[in-house]
C-alpha cells in the first residue's frame, strides 16, 4: 500500500497552512493551536511569519480584550478600534493601546491625539451609548465587555450630518481544564441618518461553543438582523437627544440578542426530537436489539416481507 | 505527531477534511499514522457489478482504489491490489449481508459496509464496518474498527474503537446559520467465547457501542455546548422583551 511521493509544499504554502489553523482557532485556544502548529511545522521561521499574519487578524475577529499596562482600563481590539498598525483607541479613557498580537498584550499605552477622537458632539451619542449599553451588558452577561466606536462621521461638529456607531459586544467563557470553551459576538452598526430622520441599526451575532473530551464537538451559529426605527419629530427641529437615542438604540440590541438566544434554545431542543432521531433511531421498530443470532431468519423474512408488499411488523 | 491530533482536536470538525489534507502534505512521514487516526467523513461509490452502494475508507483502499463489499473488485479496477483471504471472504460477504440489515432497521435507510482484513503482524484480523446515514440538515458517520485475536479454542478477545462524526446544520430566516458537529471516539474490549460465531459478537458490541455514543452525543456533547451558551449568556425572562414601535418624546 505505498501512496506516491508527495511533494514537499512549498515555503509559502507551509505559511498559508499555519495561517489556516491559527485563524480556525475556537474562542481562546489560539495559543494551544500555536504550540501545535510550531511542532507539525517544525520551522521557526516559517511559524513566525504565519503567525504575524494570523494572529492580527483572530484578535479582531475575536474581539479580544487586553488590560492597559497601568491597569487604567481596558481596550477592545476590533477593526473599529483600529487606528494605525497595532494601535487601538479605547474611547472611554482616550487613549490608545500598543499591542502585541503574538503574544496577545498590549504593550504601552499613550494618550490619544485629537484627531483620533470624534468632536464633541458624536462623543455625546457615543459616550450616552455607552453608558446604555455597559448597563445592558452587566446586566445580561456575566462576563460580557463592550465597547462604542464611531466609524463614520467622527469628525461632524453639528446636527445635519449622518454618522454611524458601532456597538461591539463579546463575552467569552474559557474553561480548558474542563475541556469546554464558548464565545459570543456581537456587532451592531447603529447608522444616523439626518435626511431620513432614521436611525437604522443592523446587527451581526455569532456564537461558538467548543467541547472536546475524547472527541471535538462544535457549535457555530451566526445570525444577522436588521431593524430601522423611524424617530417621530415632535417639534421640527428638535432632534432625539444622545440620551433618548441611546436607550432606544439599546433596547433593539437588547431585544434581538434575547430573540436570537431563545432560537437557539429552540433549535437545541427540536435537535433530538427531530433530526437525531430521523438520523439513527435509539432502537429498531421491532423494540429489541437486533438479533444478531437469528439473522438469517430475520433477513428471509424480511425478504418475503418485502416480495408481498407487506407492512414491516410493529 | 501529537501535535498533530492535538490540532484536529480543536479545528471546526466541518473543515476537518481540508485539515487533515492539509496536516498530510506536512508531514508527509506520517501518513499512515494520520489516516488510521483521523476520521473523515465518508464517501460512497456504486459497485458496478451489483449496483449498490459502498463505502470508501482507509480499510478498503489500496493505492487510489476501493475495493467493493459486495463484488470484491476495486474501483477503479487495479492490478494486484490486496485481497481478503477465501475464509475472511466469506465471514465477509455474511458480515455485510446482516450489517445491512442492521444498519436498516437502526437507520431507515443509510450505508453499510464490512471490511475484513488479516493483519500482518498480529495472528487475527480486523474487521472495518463503515456505516453511514444521511439527512438533508445531517449526517452520522460511523466507523469501527474491531481487532479479533483468538486467545484459545473457544474464546476471542474483541478490541473496538468506535468513532462517530455527526453534522446537524440548520439555515433559516429566523435563526441564521446554526451548526453542530463533532466527532467521539471510544474503545471497547471484551472477551467473548465464540461459540455464537464472531458476528454475532461483533455485531452486539458495535450495537452497544452506538447505543451508548448516540446518547452520549445527544446528552454529553450538544448538552455541555449548550449549557456553555446559557453560561454566557443567561436567558433571562426578567428582562423586557417587547419592542417599543414609536419613542415618543
Amino acid at each position: 500500500m505505498s501512496d506516491e511521493e508527495e511533494t514537499q509544499p512549498t515555503d509559502e504554502q507551509k505559511i498559508e497552512i499555519a495561517k489556516w489553523f491559527l485563524l480556525n482557532a475556537p474562542a481562546g485556544e489560539i495559543q494551544y493551536i500555536a504550540k501545535d502548529m510550531k511542532a507539525v511545522l517544525q520551522d521557526e521561521t516559517l511559524y513566525i511569519t504565519a503567525a504575524a499574519e494570523a494572529f492580527p487578524l483572530y484578535n479582531k475577529s475575536h474581539m479580544i480584550c487586553l488590560d492597559f499596562p497601568d491597569r487604567s482600563g481596558e481596550v477592545m481590539v476590533t477593526p473599529f478600534s483600529e487606528i494605525g498598525e497595532n494601535e487601538y483607541l479605547d474611547p472611554r479613557t482616550a487613549q490608545v493601546a500598543i499591542v502585541d498580537h503574538v503574544n496577545q498584550v498590549c504593550r504601552r499605552a499613550r494618550p490619544a491625539n485629537d484627531e483620533e477622537l470624534p468632536t464633541p458632539y458624536i462623543e455625546e451619542y457615543r459616550y450616552a451609548l455607552d453608558i446604555e449599553v455597559t448597563k445592558y451588558v452587566s446586566e445580561a452577561y456575566p462576563k460580557g465587555i463592550c465597547s462604542v466606536h464611531c466609524v463614520n462621521g467622527k469628525d461632524v461638529e453639528e446636527p445635519g450630518m449622518d454618522f454611524e456607531l458601532v456597538v461591539v459586544i463579546s463575552a467569552a467563557r474559557l474553561s480548558p481544564q474542563n475541556f469546554c470553551n464558548g464565545s459570543w459576538r456581537s456587532i451592531w452598526n447603529v447608522e444616523f441618518k439626518d435626511e431620513a430622520q432614521l436611525v437604522e441599526v443592523r446587527g451581526t451575532l455569532q456564537v461558538g461553543a467548543h467541547y472536546f473530551e475524547e472527541g471535538n464537538v462544535q457549535l457555530d451559529a451566526k445570525h444577522e438582523c436588521k431593524d430601522s426605527t423611524m424617530f417621530t419629530v415632535i417639534l421640527e427641529m428638535l432632534y432625539l437627544s444622545p440620551e433618548d437615542s441611546a436607550h432606544s438604540v439599546t433596547t433593539i440590541i437588547r431585544h434581538h440578542e434575547t430573540e436570537y438566544l431563545n432560537s437557539l434554545q429552540t433549535s437545541y431542543s427540536k435537535l433530538p426530537d427531530a433530526t437525531f432521531k430521523d438520523l439513527r433511531r435509539k432502537l429498531p421498530v421491532t423494540r429489541t436489539l437486533f438479533p444478531w443470532h437469528n439473522t438469517s431468519q430475520f433477513s428471509l423474512r424480511k425478504d418475503i416481507q418485502k416480495n408481498l408488499g407487506l407492512e414491516k411488523k410493529k | 505527531m501529537e501535535a498533530a491530533m492535538g490540532l484536529m482536536r480543536r479545528i471546526p470538525p466541518k473543515h476537518s477534511e481540508a485539515a487533515l489534507s492539509a496536516l498530510l502534505s506536512l508531514l508527509p512521514h506520517h501518513s499512515a499514522d494520520l489516516l488510521s487516526q483521523v476520521d473523515q467523513p465518508l464517501q460512497v461509490l456504486c459497485d458496478v457489478d451489483s449496483g449498490k452502494e459502498f463505502i470508501l475508507c482507509e480499510y478498503n483502499r489500496d493505492a487510489d482504489s476501493y475495493r467493493s463489499p459486495w463484488s470484491n473488485k476495486y474501483h477503479p479496477p487495479l492490478d494486484d491490489g490486496l485481497y481478503p483471504s477465501q475464509e475472511l471472504r466469506k465471514l465477509e460477504m455474511e458480515a455485510n449481508d446482516v450489517f445491512t440489515v442492521y444498519c436498516d432497521q437502526y437507520y431507515e435507510g443509510g450505508t453499510s459496509s464490512v471490511y475484513i482484513w488479516e493483519n500482518e503482524d498480529e495472528d487475527g484480523s480486523r474487521t472495518a464496518d463503515g456505516r453511514r446515514g444521511y439527512l438533508e440538515e445531517g449526517s452520522w458517520e460511523a466507523i469501527h474498527v474491531i481487532e479479533v485475536v483468538p486467545l484459545d479454542e473457544a474464546t476471542a478477545r474483541y478490541c473496538l474503537t468506535s468513532s462517530v462524526m455527526l453534522s446537524l446544520t440548520t439555515n433559516d430566516e429566523s435563526s441564521g446559520a446554526f451548526n453542530l458537529s463533532g466527532s467521539i471516539r471510544r474503545q471497547m474490549n471484551m472477551d467473548i467465547p465464540v461459540d455464537e460465531g464472531h458476528l454475532c459478537n461483533m455485531g452486539r458490541m458495535v450495537e452497544e457501542m452506538e447505543s451508548k455514543l448516540r446518547y452520549s452525543l445527544d446528552q454529553v456533547y450538544f448538552g455541555k455546548t449548550k449549557e456553555m451558551i446559557c453560561t454566557l449568556r443567561p436567558p433571562s425572562e426578567l428582562v423586557q422583551t417587547s419592542l417599543p414601535e414609536q419613542i415618543n418624546k
